[in-house]
């Protein structure tokens, strides 16, 4: 996949306006989709079809699924009916090692946390490398999204989060055609987050995306849940949320988005390559090495459910990865 | 080894408890107590039923390790007691791993055996616990002083089959975490620590290390 280009400079007269840019990567996506699917069609796999969009997909088990309504005010469930999760749930549970490996002591540790003010650097690969603050962020169109939360470690969430879809912000910047991944990364400041002390991991914490998994309308950066800002033990002031991956790609209090053209480095991917795959995306028939992840505890439950296809958002993110292998790309 | 099967016969009228004795008993019940309690007020995470599984296994797993030092203790010190006293560490450690398993099998698969073959047979981490606990079995069985007499020097060889639990226990624990034990990263640092406590507990127990270490206690007399 990866080849290496030659860095030339380019006149910006010649260079493809980003939304241009995006309808050809959507035709490529639909062309590379219909002959994936005809493929199949010859191998005699019967696919679900998902209406006219002629969006099918090359995963096994698809569910259908309503798609995920932009603004869930007031909504008590997820599209599929599943209750949310207790805001006392959502912020006395979290897996955020840079205050704690102990989920329940995250947000004693994180209550002093600083979190303005809060300044995210956006560069790389852009036509207009800018500086955000968080008030700049809350201008974007806010949206309360209503997402599962999966964690690797098969257990998971429903949580109203608000937030602005991260392709609004990268339009802002305008990625360079040259620009294939997006990078993240996380506030490095051990004094106020004491695990960033910890020599075991490679600090600070960053994730990253493919372009057009970051331009995908569920990717969000969330600035609250609930409706009231981001609690600190959440990833306050903002973070990102990738509904159909596991939780940890879903990076927290960012400072940094970088758009390269070279697959960024991630932090559980290399702590582990062959345990934290890039893709990370949630999948009950690919499970992580040493755990299975065919099924999961919902916090709240007793028993155990099954887990979804892309975490239940299959019908939506399916195509991103059509013809791919999902067992080589884990 | 041979020092434990000949337990001096206990006179029925003299009845001595050690203080040893009284703390390995406090300690014996008090992680079963300390979850209990956690669980009546609502001290625990949202998440209680992985909560009380690894605590359980974590205590587990801290037992079996300190059944492990009482030999070298004994080496070290000369002091015979902590030798009599292995067997309840090890009880203990068997009564914690048997609330672990069940808590895996009854709450957090609520027995349901489809999803627990499928986690049981194909996971290392799963597959190596299991063979913890089966190694396990036959010891706190045969741990009875009938069963010494009956087996006699077979039972020695039996037991020293907890070498082989406990290096598996802590494999267990590493796999079931977060982090990588080859590039020492990630959250594994108390299986590292427990990990080097058992193999600092093991070297002790290779006879010349023993008999080097045997002759520390000793040095005070050859030297005048």
């Amino acid at each position: 996949m990866e080849r290496k280009l030659k860095h030339v400079t380019v006149p910006s007269s010649e260079i493809t306006p980003h939304s241009i840019y995006l309808s050809r990567r959507d035709f490529l996506k639909a062309a590379g989709v219909v002959s994936a699917s005809a493929f199949l069609a010859a191998c005699g796999v019967k696919l679900s079809s998902t209406g006219g969009t002629g969006s099918g997909s090359a995963t096994p088990t698809v569910t259908q699924s309503p798609p995920v309504p932009d603004n869930a005010q007031g909504q008590t469930t997820d599209e599929l009916g599943s209750p949310l999760n207790t805001f006392d749930q959502i912020t006395n549970y979290n897996n955020y090692y840079e205050f704690s490996t102990n989920k329940q002591a995250v947000n004693p540790l994180s209550k002093n946390f600083k979190t303005t003010p809060w300044a995210v650097e956006v560069g790389g690969l852009v036509q207009n490398p800018k500086t955000f603050g968080l008030e700049d962020l809350l201008k974007f169109e806010q949206k309360e999204r209503i997402y599962r939360l999966r964690c690797v470690e098969a257990w998971s969430m429903v949580i109203p989060w608000n937030g602005f879809e991260l392709s609004a912000l990268l339009n802002e910047v305008q990625p360079m055609t040259s620009a294939q991944y997006v990078h993240f990364v996380t506030l490095m400041d051990p004094t106020q987050m004491p695990g960033e002390g910890d020599p075991l991991y490679p600090w600070p914490y960053s994730e990253g995306l493919r372009l057009d998994e970051a331009m995908q309308r569920l990717t969000i950066i969330a600035t609250g849940l609930y409706g009231q800002p981001l609690p600190n033990p959440d990833g306050a002031p903002l973070r990102l949320v990738v509904p159909w991956k596991y939780g940890f790609k879903s990076i927290k209090a960012i400072v940094k988005i970088e758009l390269t053209e070279k697959r960024p480095q991630t932090m559980w991917n290399t702590i582990s390559p062959q345990e934290y795959g890039f893709y990370s995306n949630v999948n009950p028939q690919v499970d992580h090495p040493r755990w299975s992840q065919a099924s999961e505890r919902r916090i709240g439950e007793l028993s155990r459910r099954p887990t979804l296809m892309f975490n239940g958002y299959a019908d939506e993110v399916a195509s991103l990865y059509a013809g791919m292998d999902l067992r080589a790309n884990y | 080894m041979r020092g434990w099967i000949c337990v001096p016969t206990i006179s029925r009228k003299k009845l001595k408890i050690t203080w040893l004795q009284i703390v390995i008993h406090i300690f014996g019940w008090l992680p079963l107590a300390w979850i209990l309690f956690d669980y009546f007020t609502g001290r625990l995470s949202v998440n209680p039923i992985q909560d009380i599984e690894q605590w359980l296994g974590r205590s587990g797993a801290y037992f079996l390790i300190a059944s492990l030092i009482c030999t070298p203790l004994h080496t070290l010190s000369g002091w015979r007691e902590p030798l009599k006293r292995r067997r309840a560490l090890g009880l203990y450690c068997f009564m914690y791993v048997c609330l672990h398993v069940l808590t895996f099998i009854g709450l957090d698969y609520g027995f349901n055996l489809q999803l627990i073959g499928g986690v049981v047979l194909k996971k290392t981490y799963a597959i190596v616990g299991l063979a913890t606990f089966l190694l396990l079995f036959p010891l706190a069985v045969t741990s009875f002083r009938w069963w010494m007499k009956k087996l006699g020097r077979k039972w020695t060889n039996l037991h020293r089959l907890v070498y082989l639990a406990a290096v598996l226990d802590i494999l267990h624990y590493a796999w079931a975490k977060k982090g990588n034990l080859f590039s020492l990263s990630g959250d594994i640092l108390r299986p590292l620590l427990l990990g080097v406590l058992l193999l600092f507990l093991l070297v002790l127990r290779l006879p010349p290390v023993r008999r080097w270490a045997s002759g520390l206690r000793h040095k005070p007399i050859y030297r005048t």
